[in-house]
């Protein structure tokens, strides 16, 4: 506390003076005036709020009969509509919401308007520091003392090679992790020499005259729907995107001459980014979109990546027509499919 | 006056009357029946609908596709102001112009959908002078477009894998490359999704009948007006956005409800 000046011309500023030989505390100022709430003067407040408090919980119990008139009344089968599956779940949510914030809100609302709201004042317990810190120094002490630590050090030491030899397997467990993957699984997949490519999801194989331009097709390789086991990883990898545009739109690398028949090309639909299906054709512009991160591919340039992380660009299937005119692979992708992975190279 | 020419037939209208029910079922099952690229049904149309369908096309459409459809002549950068129409076929037209995207109203990433300029008749004349430059598919027959003899579970896995990734799962629509987007399919009618299916307008992949069979693509149209009739099973959509209409409404919404809460919970009983 200080004095301030009271705007005279000889103490003039508004800068505080330390107040001169005072002793000042801090005066504990107490607790507020207690101010009475409505419910506590008008005994018709006090009434009503009661009926609210009681309505509340009411609309918990009318809340949980919704939820069983939900989870009993509606039965759900092969035949039932989208629209019974939705006030079933209406039903279901809304009456959860209601239950409990019937009983949550009705409590806080006794709690505010009908039970006893007197001030009450806890004391802190008083600080002692350094008799606390005497006290915590004497438990460590003693705790040393009773184990003996200081005095074996036979125990001592070989606590300490356990300890740092138990890190140890963590180690080759986490490198196990990127070790214990055989990346030929990564660079391999259910594409192969004559393999024909068969429409997704029947499995029938595709005549290469059935390829107009500007078509697409979503393509994974025949006898993919006969696999038991594995269907999906299979999947997965070999799943491939079929389209036709003019031959003479395709830029064609040298040793990639035989790879489309007739401006027939297939592209793998994993992107090389994070592996999301890159299935957004463009068929005048030619170009490929990913929907995760927008990578673009231009289908003219052998799908080089002209947009977005994409780091590689979509490995191309070499194709052909077998004797019956059904396309066929030459081959499997001459570099793995989707993202990169650490042996890559 | 008029009754006398309601008693006037002629003895062999009976006859011509068969002969054309004859004619317009066969069309019908010709253009259902063939498997691959439906052609065009050039026998449909009258040669008068050819011909004003030409009058239509030159006075309307010729300034973009060229006198007698071949093209405009290709600009600088390989730029065209529009392109040949020679074998688009019968369905693109009824597509283009039924939407409305036909006739353009102005250059941008690509045709939009507007009120339609062309009542039925004319758009029926378009499509028929533009059907008799070249063979292309079809305007779809009635069978093929009946809902109710499609299999919605069906029709749903292949929109799954065949629409899904551009139109959305829920056939809300997406976003291209470079201000293109694939339109919501929300109200669209049966016989401009199975057109734009079959023709792939602007930079949409054609789907020919080899792809999806006839029968697929009623499926798929089954599917999409079953989504669309029943709608979500968890209540509000949000427009079937995904993540950002979602994440925008529990982040406004729901922060907002429990901000409520708790002012109203420290605020003391009046």
């Amino acid at each position: 506390m200080g004095d301030h000046s009271h705007g005279d011309p000889n103490t003039s500023g508004t800068v505080a003076t330390a107040g001169q030989g005072q002793v000042e505390k801090f005066q504990d100022p107490g607790l507020p005036p207690h101010r009475p709430r409505l419910a506590d003067k008008d005994p018709r407040a006090e009434k009503r709020a009661e009926r609210q408090v009681a309505i509340l919980f009411a609309v918990s119990i009318i809340g949980t009969l919704l939820f069983f008139v939900g989870y009993f009344a509606i039965r759900l089968d092969e035949s039932t509509a989208i629209s019974t599956l939705r006030l079933q779940n209406m039903l279901l949510g809304l009456g959860t919401a209601f239950a409990m914030l019937g009983i949550g809100v009705g409590i806080v609302h006794w709690a505010k308007t009908l039970m006893p709201d007197h001030e009450v004042a806890e004391e802190r317990h008083e600080v002692r520091p350094e008799e606390d810190r005497q006290v915590a120094e004497k438990m460590i002490g003693q705790i040393l003392d009773e184990s003996g630590i200081k005095r074996r050090p036979l125990i001592r030491n070989t606590l300490l090679g356990a300890g740092v030899l138990a890190i140890l397997p963590a180690i080759g467990i986490f490198r196990d992790l990127s070790k214990n993957i055989n990346p030929d699984v990564l660079r391999h997949t259910m594409w192969d020499e004559g393999v024909r490519l068969a429409r997704d999801p029947e499995g029938t194989p595709i005549r290469a005259a059935d390829v107009t331009i500007g078509s697409a097709f979503h393509v994974i390789p025949e006898g993919l729907n006969d696999l038991h086991e594995g269907k999906l990883n299979e999947k997965a990898k070999a799943v491939v995107l079929l389209m036709r545009l003019n031959p003479e739109d395709l830029q064609v690398s040298p040793g990639r001459e035989d790879w489309n028949y007739n401006g027939i090309v297939a592209y793998s639909k994993i992107c090389t980014h994070v592996g999301c299906p890159v299935a957004l054709y463009e068929q005048q512009t030619h170009h490929l979109l990913c929907p995760c991160h927008q990578s673009t591919f231009d289908l003219t340039q052998e799908c080089k990546v002209i947009f977005g992380p994409a780091a590689h660009p979509l490995p191309q299937l070499p194709i052909t027509v077998d004797s019956e005119g059904y396309l066929v692979a030459r081959s499997d992708f001459q570099s793995p499919v989707g993202p990169s992975f650490w042996e890559r190279g | 006056m008029k009754a006398l020419s309601q008693r006037r037939r002629h003895p062999l209208a009976a006859i011509a009357l068969l002969l054309l029910g004859l004619l317009v079922t066969g069309g019908l099952y010709a253009v259902a029946g063939t498997v691959n690229e439906a052609k065009a049904q050039t026998t449909t149309y009258s040669a008068q609908d050819v011909e004003e369908g030409e009058k239509l096309f030159v006075a309307n459409c010729a300034t973009c596709h060229g006198i007698g459809a071949v093209g405009a002549p290709e600009g600088a950068h390989g730029n065209q102001a529009g392109p040949s129409l020679v074998g688009v076929g019968a369905a693109a037209v009824d597509f283009q112009v039924g939407t409305g995207r036909m006739p353009m109203q102005m250059n941008g990433p690509q045709a939009q959908v507007k009120p339609v300029q062309f009542n039925d008749e004319q758009t029926r004349q378009l499509s028929a002078y533009v059907a008799s430059l070249g063979a292309g598919p079809a305007v779809p027959s009635e069978e093929v477009l009946d809902a109710s003899q499609g299999d919605p579970a069906k029709g749903g896995e292949l929109f799954r894998v065949n629409c899904a990734m551009c139109h959305n799962a829920a056939a809300a629509g997406g976003a291209l490359t470079r201000g293109k987007f694939a339109p919501g399919l929300d109200g669209v009618s049966e016989k401009h999704i199975y057109e734009a299916m079959v023709t792939g307008p602007q930079n949409m992949p054609v789907f020919n009948d080899a792809n999806v069979t006839p029968e697929g693509k009623r499926d798929i149209i089954a599917f999409l007006k079953s989504i669309e009739t029943e709608g979500s099973p968890g209540g509000a959509e949000l427009g079937s956005l995904g993540p950002v209409a979602e994440g925008l409404f529990i982040w406004t919404a729901g922060l907002g409800i429990i901000i409520g809460f708790t002012i109203w919970l420290t605020q003391r009983s009046s």
